[in-house]
């Protein structure tokens, strides 16, 4: 019970942080690029890398990492913006923004978890 | 107001994706292989493709709705933060081949399988029409 209200709260938090960074972001910077979606999904695999590269009690992993980080990157918006893009025809775009998430995010996850462990 | 729909949609889109990955978890034994992960973000690459095309045409939906259903408990329910830290940890532990497969099955599969729920969101629309 208790791990699922660590959950919930996260999800929470992270779902709104979500929205309000990528709509900050859209009007900032507006692009057909989805820069709003790649910012998200690489600050929180950099984060989610180093909360669990910390070791942290459990209870803030469910918090932080399944409930905040969990919500507040997105794989299907990704995904989603990515067809639409190839079906608009703008596949450089497209493939760019598959190519950035991929390297940008899995590279800030690796980073996230190196500099999180205790050396 | 938006953000109240949206963070209560978060909570139930973050519970979901932490129960489905409790139940593979506990099918798939000791894998190492996400498949929790691996499920709550096809799944939801489908689901966000059907309901997009689907409001996309229909435009039935109010906007607040369609937002905290597609953001807040879709976007939610999918993880990259997840994933990446998984593949990494795949690659640390020198599981070349799984790490391979988990991201190649989650970006081909989540691509295909959005495209796969807007083509079926469509279709229905497109039989109305008479364009079979």
């Amino acid at each position: 019970m208790a791990e699922m209200l660590c959950v919930a709260a996260g999800g929470f938090a992270g779902a709104v942080a979500r929205y309000a960074a990528s709509r900050w972001v859209s009007a900032r910077f507006p692009s057909r690029f989805p820069l709003g979606t790649l910012l998200v999904n690489v600050l929180g695999s950099f984060l989610l890398g180093w909360i669990v590269g910390a070791g942290v009690d459990e209870r803030w992993v469910l918090l932080l990492g399944t409930g905040f980080m969990g919500a507040f990157t997105t794989f299907s918006t990704l995904n989603v913006e990515m067809v639409n893009l190839f079906r608009n025809g703008a596949w450089k775009i497209g493939l760019q923004y598959a190519g950035l998430t991929l390297v940008l995010g899995i590279g800030a996850a690796w980073c996230g978890l190196a500099l999180g462990m205790p050396s | 107001m938006t953000h109240l729909w949206i963070g209560a949609a978060g909570i139930a889109g973050a519970l979901l994706r932490y129960g489905l990955g409790m139940w593979i978890g506990t099918a798939a034994g000791d894998a190492a292989f996400p498949y929790g992960t691996l499920a709550a973000n096809l799944i939801g690459c489908f689901a966000l493709g059907w309901l997009s095309r689907r409001v996309a045409d229909s435009g039935r939906i109010s906007p607040r709705v369609y937002t905290a259903v597609s953001t807040g408990l879709i976007g939610s329910f999918t993880t990259y933060s997840t994933f990446g830290v998984e593949t990494v940890q795949l690659i640390r532990e020198e599981l070349w081949g799984s790490a391979l497969a988990y991201v190649g099955i989650s970006m081909a599969g989540g691509l295909a399988l959005a495209a796969f729920g807007m083509a079926v969101a469509g279709r229905g629309r497109g039989r109305r029409n008479g364009h079979g």
